[in-house]
């Protein structure tokens, strides 16, 4: 904590009493900034930033009217202070001198960033890392723009193309017009409508037919400019019988004010593909007093197109002063499998309404959603999840396990399911309990040598374990850290 | 194993006039009681004397308020201590009541346990491998399958199970003195004799001592106790040797309660 940019001595304790973000500093980049605010300008300006064809102009333009006259939602269960949307930039991007042949020519500023987060994105690092370490190839998004992609060579012999979107917009015109904006529509929500019409950057994978993706994916986004906006756009196409895994980590640093994120992620798996896709969501939360901290309004959707194919979505939230964010499955293939495995923390002031859509409409589709919601202090949790199935898919099957467990008497945890089934042979099963971090536990596991803090994230953690061990070794072991990270200062 | 001379004959726990409070009602008021290294204590008395308060107010726990008095544990200020800290420090207390942890196996629960208080003590952490080889060998000698060591933490163990998991603890974190609170209800006769062989193999040593909560002669059949105390209204009424705890189970505490 001691390299966080505080000047202010009050604001440094308050910063200081919220649970550590690790993350808070930021970086002194040379930026360019669109201009202040949010015009048709604006999303011209981004277009031409990135060397953009007409279609994907016109796209964007048609997106911005588009949203000019929809309204912000407001049935989730979260207090959202009204958002002045002129008051942001909606593209800043580290001042580049040329376009980057290699890494050697990436700002070192950026890369120390990097580094410091403990993100390889140099590609030796990864190999002369932890003996037994898988590889992990990297796209870098740094404030709107991706300033790295790894391991893009090895990849390419495999025949998989993962690499900025912004780049795939260029090289490949075709895969991203028929996908982008299919999964999520551009009128969707009234986030996932903005995000069309400004998205600066993120990140596009193709798995061709047949491959096993031969290691995990993953994109790591940094906020760190500020009063800026993020909205990164990533498109993720599994051909027919292919697997990938991908993970998505974020961070930002501590600021007094509110950032927006409005992400669109769309998946698509074709007969008998396989997504496996993990989030650690790791936004600044904003300080113990509720100042500052991420608005994220995530929209996140997969398509399971092909029959027998597979998309599982795997969350670990702890960030965001917000947190607004519905990863769902359209499962229109038959015997095709949706999973949704979520821990939502929210500490201090946070807010958080998340949960998944399950949609059945093909025959004998199968979801699996475990919801795992842990607040503490005067958060509030919501989990809200859809299960529909529709009237020609026989057979469909889900089942739904929502726990929640709360620190302390302040906080608040609620549940909110729908279910719409208009197929009689449907079996849908429900479970929900609600426990509080028992006095008992916590001095059991004190007694036997653990700190306050070190117990509370030991029996967080085994709250959470279902959740936790979906996701990839390597990400498993951060996210129990940063469960017992966030709910620091929660208990006692 | 470490034998430290010095420590024989030492005073490991003094307890002087302790009074504490546990909801606001005064529970223990005035209890004295000193325990040297290589003695074993058994504690007896009536159901709500505040023997089970003891245990928790000697280990910290939040919400047992010490209102006067003064305990030290191997020369330190125990009440100055956090919970984890007198742990660390070497006091370890078997619970009336295991603790059940959902999703948290033994083996972890213990790992860290045992490597969060090594560390307080400036030691290095075990490894997984020689935490695995200690585990398996305080587990082997408890007659507990290793399988039930990879649970978790007494989740769904039954009642004998849970006490005997403590003893396993016990054996893992190699205490300086252990607080036992009725260790042995629950147990049946193989298992008692179990739990018995392991309180000695493990704590009978120069340098430790135990405090035996109990309320049944069976148990000090196979623990002998260097002195048996009665407590009763929050206070010690009474001591003496092995022989006072036959004289209770044959008279009862109809002529001692305060
Ligand atoms: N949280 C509490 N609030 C009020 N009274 C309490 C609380 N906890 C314990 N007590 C009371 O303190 C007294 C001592 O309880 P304690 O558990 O120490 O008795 P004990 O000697 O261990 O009894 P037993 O032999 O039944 O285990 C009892 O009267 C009990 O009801
Ligand atoms: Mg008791």
């Amino acid at each position: 904590m001691t390299d966080t940019p505080i000047k202010d001595q009050a604001a440094h304790d308050a910063a200081a009493r919220v649970a550590d973000y690790e993350h808070g500093w930021s970086a002194d980049i040379e930026t360019d900034f669109a201009p202040k605010g949010l015009s048709e300008e604006t999303v011209r300006f981004i277009s031409a930033k990135k060397n953009e064809p007409d279609w994907m102009l016109d796209w964007r333009l048609k997106a911005f009217r588009m949203w000019q006259t929809m309204e912000s939602p407001d049935w989730a269960k979260l207090n959202v202070p009204p958002i002045d949307y002129q008051d942001a930039y909606y593209y800043a991007a580290p001042k580049a001198k040329k376009t980057l042949e290699s890494l050697d020519e990436v700002d070192p500023e950026i890369l120390r960033v990097y580094e410091k987060l403990g993100i390889p994105i140099e590609e030796q690092k990864v190999l002369a890392g932890v003996e037994g370490a898988r590889k992990v190839a990297v796209d870098a998004v740094f404030d709107s723009v991706s300033v790295a992609t790894t391991f893009r060579e090895e990849l390419k012999k495999a025949g998989v193309i993962f690499l900025s979107i912004s780049e795939a917009i260029r090289e490949y015109p075709e895969l991203v017009k028929k996908w982008l904006g299919r999964i999520v529509p551009m009128r969707d929500n009234y986030f996932a409508t903005l995000n069309c019409a400004v998205f600066s950057d993120g990140t596009f994978v193709y798995i061709p037919e047949g491959v096993r993706c031969p290691m995990e994916l993953s994109t790591y986004f940094r906020i760190n400019a500020e009063n800026t906006g993020q909205f990164e756009r990533t498109l993720i196409i599994a051909d027919k019988g292919s697997y990938v895994s991908y993970l998505e980590g974020c961070t930002a640093p501590m600021r007094d004010e509110n950032q927006l994120h409005a992400a669109v992620v769309e998946l698509v798996a074709m007969d008998d593909a396989e997504i496996k896709y993990s989030t650690v969501q790791n936004w600044y939360p904003g300080n113990s007093e509720g100042l500052g901290g991420i608005y994220n309004f995530v929209t996140k959707r997969a398509l399971c197109q092909g029959n027998r194919s597979k998309v599982s979505w795997t969350q670990v939230e702890t960030g965001s002063a917000i947190t607004w964010k519905y990863p769902s499955c359209v499962l229109n293939g038959d015997d095709s499998v949706g999973e949704f495995y979520s821990v939502a923390v929210t500490n201090n002031y946070q807010q958080a309404d998340t949960g998944t859509k399950m949609i059945h409409n093909g025959k004998r589709t199968r979801s699996t959603i475990v919801s795992k919601g842990i607040t503490a202090g005067k958060s509030n949790g919501t989990y809200r999840g859809l299960v529909r199935v529709a009237a020609q898919a026989d057979g469909v099957r889900n089942f739904t396990q929502c726990d929640s467990l709360l620190l302390g008497d302040q906080c608040g945890a609620h549940t909110v399911p729908y279910i719409e089934v208009k197929n009689p042979s449907a079996q849908i099963e429900h479970e929900a309990t609600t426990s509080k971090i028992s006095d008992d536990q916590l001095f059991y596991a004190m007694q036997r040598g653990l700190g306050q803090e070190e117990a509370v994230a030991l029996i967080v953690n085994g709250f959470a374990k279902e959740v936790l061990q979906q996701l990839p070794m390597e990400f498993a072991v951060e996210a129990q850290k940063l469960l017992g990270i966030s709910l620091e200062g929660s208990v006692g | 194993m470490i034998s430290t001379p010095a420590l024989q004959d030492l005073t490991m726990l003094s307890i002087t006039n302790l009074h504490a409070n546990v909801a606001d009602k005064p529970i223990l008021k005035g209890l004295s009681l000193s325990i040297n290294a290589g003695e074993i204590h058994a504690i007896m008395g009536p159901n709500g004397a505040g023997k089970s308060t003891l245990g928790y107010t000697l280990a910290g726990r939040p919400g047992y308020d010490v209102t006067d008095g003064s305990v030290t544990f191997l020369g330190e200020d125990l009440l100055a201590l956090a919970p984890h800290e007198r742990a660390a420090a070497g006091l370890f207390l078997g619970f009336q009541y295991p603790v059940e942890i959902p999703g948290v196996s033994n083996v972890q629960f213990l790992r860290e346990s045992l490597n969060a208080q090594r560390k307080l003590r400036g030691h290095d952490p075990l490894s997984g491998a020689d935490f695995l080889k200690l585990a398996r060998a305080q587990a082997d000698a408890m007659g507990m399958d290793m399988d039930m060591l990879k649970r978790p933490v007494n989740v769904g163990f039954s009642g004998g199970e849970k006490k005997r998991n403590e003893m396993v603890q016990m054996g893992i974190i190699d205490p300086k003195l252990a607080i036992l609170d009725e260790t042995d209800s629950g147990l049946d006769i193989d298992a008692l004799r179990v739990v018995g062989d392991g309180i000695n193999r493990i704590m009978r040593k120069p340098d430790k001592a135990v405090l035996l909560i109990t309320h049944y002669q069976r148990l000090l059949d196979y623990v002998q106790p260097d002195f048996v105390h009665v407590l009763a209204g929050g206070r010690i009424v009474r001591s003496g040797g092995p022989e006072l705890a036959l004289e209770l189970e044959r008279e009862g505490y109809k002529d001692l309660a305060a």
